[in-house]
């Protein structure tokens, strides 16, 4: 069923009697010729650009839990192609394109909101950083604009710019960022991919893979085993964890990310903020919650859930450049398990066993990652080879010397 | 989290800084053969467990210890706590080897 306005007027006049599930529960079959493990943002988007560009539709995700019941649905929604380095802002600005596209692609509603997001700066040498940054993005085909004091003081007249310890001296924009609904992006690549085909199992735990002389076969479930001839684990939070299976130690820590919302308060921040002196950043929802987060906890951790050291170093941050804040109650909080990999950055590869695949490492920027990750990964599974912007992302660049020191902090939480 | 400290009792977990796994005590050799494997293992791969996880946190806002911290990093429960130190020994790290 296609979705349209007309569609809504015809329903309504039906008494919204009509409406299907969007995606059915199938049975595993013995075998299939690709198999997704993780049926969160990044598994069904690889498999929704399977089906849709690569015409691979003897496809099936399978899921441990529920359809988007890991990061898709714990983030803080916030898209962005604000990176420098070229490993890393060519990829992240296809995946802001792909954003742009993807609600017509899809046809679903994912309420995809480009209303910027600043990056503040508080020192001149931070001002120089954001205009090199600027420029990198602008040469990557994105778009950024320097905001001075004035302009920024015009635009969001509400921060503390004479804070006494980090005044806020401008800020580096990029209009194109924005918010996205996050689950509503997990439910539209589910609908796409299923009805092109792809089988999607969700209570289907991977608890093993089959290897013959370093081939992988197929995969032991916890609804039996499963047959393929490729299989992509996109499992962030728990790669470790499946990939210790296989026999594989990764480049990965487990730690927990947590993210706020206030209550519903009328319009007052346009877009996305991000503190430069700290690690705060903050948004509105459509219903009115401020949503806000910062910096990870710290520990190893697989519980989704967090500890109050953090939510007072949040708290803090937000008070530091938005005062008027303070009085706004904290409704929710919520952790999410992150894959911290040991340079910030993401991996998008084969591994040592033929046919095993790995997608993960996206520490706290998996959200944003969303579609250019799935497009990337279908890519290197379709092709064979690794598609041109995530060509850096490597599982082995540790070993070869070639890590994406973006901002050099990856998993040690002391550094960040 | 309440990290029970060896010589001062119960101390917040806000008090501590955590530095990871700690196999990172077990320093590989640079002169044997195979360190530059040995270095990479050491530096990049973590076992990454969900269960029970021996790590060094450093008593930065205490006594600037180094403990030994084993927590389920399911659940956050603090299962056993040492002094980084004993363990080391314990492991013949520190006579010249």
């Amino acid at each position: 069923m296609k979705y349209s306005a007309w569609k809504i007027f015809t329903q309504g006049l039906a008494g919204n009697s009509g409406w299907k599930p969007v995606w059915r529960e199938p049975e595993p079959k013995p075998s299939y010729d690709i198999l997704v493990i993780g049926g969160g943002g990044h598994g069904l988007a690889t498999a929704y650009y399977l089906a849709k560009e690569h015409g691979l539709a003897n496809v099936a995700v399978l899921e441990k839990g529920w359809l988007g019941s890991g990061n898709i649905g714990r983030n803080t929604t916030i898209i962005r192609s604000n990176y420098l380095l070229p490993g890393n802002e060519p990829f992240y600005e296809l995946s802001l394109k792909l954003w742009e596209g993807l609600e017509q692609d899809f046809n679903f509603n994912a309420m995809v909101s480009q209303r910027g997001i600043i990056n503040l700066y508080h020192s001149d040498a931070q001002r120089d950083a954001a205009v090199r940054r600027g420029n990198a993005m602008i040469m990557a085909g994105a778009d950024a604009v320097l905001l001075d004091r004035d302009a920024l003081k015009r635009k969001c007249p509400y921060l503390d710019f004479d804070n006494g310890r980090f005044p806020i001296q401008g800020g580096l924009w990029q209009p194109r960022g924005g918010t996205v609904r996050h689950d509503a992006v997990a439910w539209g690549y589910a609908r796409g991919a299923d009805s092109r085909g792809v089988d999607i199992i969700q209570n289907c735990e991977v608890t093993g893979f089959k290897i013959e002389n370093g081939v992988v076969k197929g995969v032991e479930t916890t609804r039996g085993s499963i047959g393929a001839k490729k299989i992509a684990v996109c499992a962030a939070g728990s790669s470790s964890r499946v990939m210790a299976t296989a026999g594989l130690r990764l480049p990965i820590e487990s730690h927990v990310l947590q993210a706020f919302v206030s209550e519903g308060l009328k319009p007052i921040v346009p877009g996305v903020i991000t503190f430069g002196a700290g690690h705060f950043y903050i948004s509105q929802s459509d219903k009115g919650g401020l949503v806000f987060g910062g910096d990870i906890d710290g520990y190893n951790t697989y519980a989704q859930r967090g500890n109050l050291p953090v939510v007072e170093d949040v708290c803090e941050g937000g008070m530091a450049i938005m005062p008027m804040i303070g009085r706004a109650r904290l409704l929710r909080s919520w952790g999410g398990v992150m894959d911290m990999s040991m340079d910030g950055s993401p991996f998008i590869d084969r591994t040592s066993i033929e046919g095993l695949y790995f997608n993960g490492g996206w520490c706290y920027g998996g959200f944003k990652a969303t579609p250019a990750s799935g497009w990337c990964t279908a890519h290197l599974l379709a092709t064979g080879n690794p598609h041109p912007t995530a060509t850096a992302y490597r599982l082995d660049r540790f070993r070869t010397g070639h890590p994406i020191d973006e901002k050099g902090a990856g998993a040690q939480a002391n550094l960040h | 989290m309440l990290i029970d400290h060896p010589l001062l009792g119960p101390r917040d977990a806000a008090e501590f800084t955590i530095i990871g796994d700690a196999a990172l005590i077990a320093r590989p050799d640079g002169l044997a053969d195979g360190a530059l494997d040995a270095f990479h293992d050491y530096l990049h791969l973590r076992d990454n467990p969900a269960g029970e996880h021996r790590e060094l946190w450093y008593h930065d806002h205490g006594d600037r210890s180094w403990l030994v911290v084993t927590r389920d990093t399911l659940t956050h429960a603090v299962i056993k706590v040492e002094l980084a130190r004993e363990v080391a020994l314990a492991m013949g790290r520190g006579e010249g080897k």
